[in-house]
């Protein structure tokens, strides 16, 4: 075997903060060989992103290697002169990175995006630029590529703009491309697609992939080898197949566990009915002209109806813009919608802010970002108290403290910590602290809007468990939004599955998932469960 | 991260006794800003320059008077700083005791001792015994011959004198009706910033109230109330001011009311954007859903987002208070006639190009303040910048 193409030995990493210097990655040694894909798999704050970024020295001038060599065809990176780094950056050596919305420049059209980076490396004259740059965009799957190179970045779908990036990455041929991330921010249908591009374009072309990513689920299908970072350390490495079959460390056990696990109640009709919904509609006019008349309609939820019983969970799946946020705040009147809303057979919908005061004790909501959903400016008893104080529960501050000590701990927190600020916790505890805080008002009904999806994977097992148990032992009645369909099937006793602001398919949970009825479902289950690219027709591009 | 979920059986747990924390507990941020704030050794001092400076500006009174501050008259303890004595208590008859006078002076040393300020006189007091004609210059520009006529004015013609030191002295001379300068600088630098102070913090609570009306509710109210803006703020200020003050007589309150009817919205867009901003955060839809009304949303959870902005600015405002108020005093239509002012002293150097005294002190003094405040508020703007925060 020849030398490898990238081999990293003994790679450590330091941050300079504040005068201290903290390491994070602790002699981390690879190699990868042309053609094969490596994985580097590991939660948030792993190290492995920076990782990769130091291989094509990215990295802020306020890190520093102090051990380690990153050679890439023999040569040492951490060597190189700034013009040597310019010749492999882009070359070379390419990256794709998570967010396609950001990564590329919203002022430039696509063609002179992708052109310049062919300039840049020495390609000359603009006919011959402007083919290469269509015959790339054909290579990753845009449809009618001579017509999108007048197209803005916005003009595009998210899985348009990764594969635009990917093609910008691909456009010198390189011999490593480096993924981080590439699909996490992409819907799971899509998601599919744009694993199966890279998985073809990579074994057409021989290059070698480094693959950055937090889900197992991907690594199984698309890297040759693997290696398991934790706190800045490679704690496992190899063969794909050898460690999902047998892993050794009990790390990489705990992360090939962390799936949510548990089923979910059976649904049950007879159960007392919370929350009705019939023919809800949620419609942003669009207005156009002089006098701003209404000339249409943006159907962000268009006539949803659906039943929440008691200590039952009604699952909303959908892709982004499926209008299954919006439904969830409609239901708990925090943005103006149309249909009849009945909470415990009492009219709601037409009740003002103040008539729903008392009401908002009962109907709880947790949201998806457990970063944003804190005020960073209070501490956890005030957050979580602050709820108690305008229903009038608990009489004095001290009494509303107790309360506040008892849905910590019923959230699984140390109640002793309740007088610190929500950036001294994780991103698991945040999320904990925020269902306390909907909890501490003992709601009938909750809606969970992605309460899972910032998390690690492993915590996000832990969180469904706690909502679980919360659910069996106060009755609640949940209606949880997610577009992770792991997550929903291990909670949800009925299902819908919403597409455009309507219903695809609704009906018992279990029966759905066992043999889903619509082709949008099917596709929808086989990207989630399988990632496969399944129904090419049926799902966004 | 790896917790244990307890179950319902526990007995019920407690809270932990509330923390009871120093005099003033910072958070951390806080306390991160604070340090931020004095390692800018420039900014820092001049805030500590700039308290000691208002502080003893505060007690005037204590430093020039044209009364003592403390007189013990036959037995009596008197303190004609905070009280009017009328001159019969000494043996005079008119309604106020003028204690320059040398006849009551010589009555109060016969019959006890009294305690002078350092500056015997006050803004108002005129000096009637010039060794120069008003305005005149400092004491130490004086000739010997000068000094020694004054002095012998003062202590009789046939008495041996000692030249300057026996007269009283003005230190920074006096304007053209005699006041002394140095007295109505102390007094001129506190109404100042006591003016500065209140105008911005008045308009800075107006405009932070208006701006987040406006961004919190957005939509109908945002677009009407942004255009008057727009309109308000393009009416010529100045202009106006002038006229207003030449109908109304502008005493300190009345002027301060019709500069804050165009300083308030100065604040308004900082504080409206953060609040379009913040009224979408996940913790403000988070307090909606607990049930929180629109007045506390707004109060404790957007307005903290607001107030770095405010706070940032502040320094900065009080600065233009300052500058409108001398501008207006400057020009004329300002405080009442006979109010210190550093305005009316720049008005009188212009006017009195022979006692350059009187300009420089009024220049030296405006520039060294607003300089002052300034530093202070770059400092300020450092200290809140996220990004030195977090580093």
């Amino acid at each position: 075997m020849s030398a490898p193409l990238l081999d990293i030995r003994d790679l450590s990493i330091a941050f300079r903060q504040a005068g201290e210097e903290t390491q994070v990655v602790h002699g981390v040694s690879f190699r990868l060989e042309k053609g094969r894909t490596l994985a580097l798999v590991g939660e948030s704050g792993s190290g492995k992103s920076i990782t990769a970024l130091s291989i094509v020295r990215l990295l802020t001038p306020a890190a520093r290697h102090p051990t380690g060599e990153i050679l890439f065809n023999g040569r040492d990176l951490l060597q190189a002169d700034a013009d040597q780094l310019r010749g492999v950056r882009g070359k070379a050596v390419t990256m794709v990175f998570q967010e396609p919305m950001t990564s590329l420049n919203p002022l430039h059209r696509i063609e002179r995006q992708i052109g310049e980076i062919l300039k840049l490396h020495g390609m000359r004259g603009e006919e011959a630029v402007r083919a290469r740059v269509i015959e790339l965009l054909a290579e990753v799957g845009i449809p009618d590529p001579a017509g999108r190179l007048q197209s803005y970045p916005h003009q595009l779908s998210g899985g348009q703009r990764q594969r635009v990036m990917i093609a910008m990455a691909l456009a010198n041929r390189p011999d490593l491309l480096i993924a981080d991330e590439p699909t996490t921010a992409l819907d799971v249908t899509v998601q599919a697609q744009i694993l199966k591009l890279l998985k073809e374009l990579q074994s057409r072309l021989g290059m070698a992939m480094l693959f950055i990513t937090h889900d197992l689920g991907i690594v199984r299908r698309i890297a040759d080898d693997v290696c398991v970072m934790q706190k800045g350390r490679i704690v496992e490495a190899g063969p794909t197949a050898d460690i999902f079959a047998a892993p050794k460390h009990p790390y990489t056990r705990a992360l090939l566990a962390a799936e949510p696990k548990g089923e979910a109640p059976a649904a049950d009709a007879n159960a007392k009915t919370i929350v009705e919904a019939d023919n809800l509609r949620v419609w942003f006019p669009v207005k156009a002209g002089l006098l701003r008349k209404t000339v249409s309609h943006i159907k962000a939820v268009d006539g949803i109806s659906l039943t929440v019983r008691e200590g039952q969970t009604v699952g909303v799946v959908g892709e982004s813009g499926s209008g299954k946020t919006t439904l969830g705040l409609a239901i708990l009147r925090l943005i103006r919608s149309e249909g009849p809303i009945a909470y415990l057979g009492q009219r709601i919908d037409g009740l003002g802010s103040k008539a729903m005061r008392p009401l908002r004790r009962d109907m709880q909501i947790v949201f998806q970002d457990p970063y944003g959903s804190l005020s960073p400016r209070m501490s956890v008893a005030e957050i979580v108290a602050e709820g108690l104080g305008v229903q009038g529960v608990g009489k004095s501050y001290a009494e509303r403290r107790d309360i506040v000590a008892s849905a910590l701990v019923d959230v699984g927190l140390d109640p002793a910590a309740m007088d610190r600020y929500p950036h001294e916790f994780s991103g698991g505890q945040r999320q904990r602290i925020a269902i306390a805080r909907a909890m501490a008002l003992n709601p009938r009904f909750v809606v969970l809007d992605e309460p899972t999806s910032a998390l690690d994977m492993s915590v996000q097992a832990q969180i469904v468990d706690l909502l679980r148990d919360l659910q069996q032992r106060h009755g609640l009645a949940y209606l949880f939004i997610s577009h992770d369909l792991k997550v929903v099937r291990a909670l949800a006793t009925d299902l819908v599955v919403m597409r455009h602001g309507k219903v695809i398919e609704a009906g018992d949970a279990r029966a759905i998932f066992a043999a889903p009825k619509d082709d949008y479902t099917r596709a929808l289950f086989a990207a989630a469960f399988r990632i496969e690219a399944a129904g090419g027709e049926i799902v966004a591009q | 991260m790896t917790q244990s979920i307890l179950t319902a059986g526990d007995s019920a747990p407690h809270a932990p006794d509330l923390p009871r924390g120093g005099f003033i507990e910072l958070s951390p941020i806080n306390q991160r800003r604070l340090d931020n704030f004095r390692a800018n050794k420039r900014g820092y001092w001049s805030f500590i320059v700039f308290i000691i400076l208002f502080t003893a500006s505060l007690f005037a009174e204590f430093i020039a008077n044209e009364r003592p501050i403390l007189v013990s008259y036959k037995n009596e303890l008197l303190v004609p700083v905070f009280r009017d004595y009328p001159e019969e208590k000494f043996g005079g008859f008119l309604a106020h005791t003028d204690y320059r006078d040398p006849v009551i002076q010589k009555e109060i040393e016969a019959n006890g001792w009294m305690i002078w300020p350092p500056i015997r006189y006050s803004y108002k007091t005129h000096n009637l015994d010039l060794p120069r004609p008003a305005p005149s210059p400092p004491t130490w520009l004086l000739t010997p011959d000068e000094c020694a006529r004054a002095a012998a004015r003062k202590i009789g013609p046939d008495k041996p004198h000692r030249g300057c030191a026996d007269i009283e002295w003005n230190w920074l001379g006096t304007d053209d009706q005699g006041r002394d300068v140095a007295a109505r600088l102390i007094y001129g630098f506190r109404i100042s910033i006591l003016f500065g102070l209140t105008l911005a913090i008045v308009s800075s609570v107006v405009g932070i109230f208006a701006g987040a009306v406006q961004g919190y509710f957005g939509g109908r109210i945002d677009l009407v109330s942004q255009r008057f803006i727009e309109i308000w703020s393009s009416l010529p200020h100045l202009y106006l001011l002038i006229i207003i003050s030449s109908i109304i007589t502008p005493s300190f309150f009345v002027l301060l009311g019709i500069l804050l009817l165009f300083s308030w919205v100065s604040l308004v867009h900082v504080v409206r954007a953060e609040f379009l901003r913040a009224r979408n955060f996940e913790y403000v839809n988070a307090a909606r859903a607990l049930g929180l009304s629109n007045p506390r949303i707004m109060w404790r959870h957007v307005l903290p987002n607001a107030m770095v902005a405010t706070l940032t600015f502040l320094p900065f405002i009080l600065n233009g208070s300052i500058t409108t108020l001398t501008s207006l005093d400057f020009l004329g239509f300002g405080l009442p006639p006979g109010s210190p002012s550093l305005g009316e002293m720049l008005l009188q150097g212009k006017s009195n190009l022979q006692a350059p005294w009187l300009g420089l002190t009024g220049f030296a003094v405006i520039a060294f303040m607003l300089s002052l405040l300034v530093f202070i508020g770059e400092a300020v703007r450092d200290a809140f910048d996220p990004r030195k925060t977090f580093a």
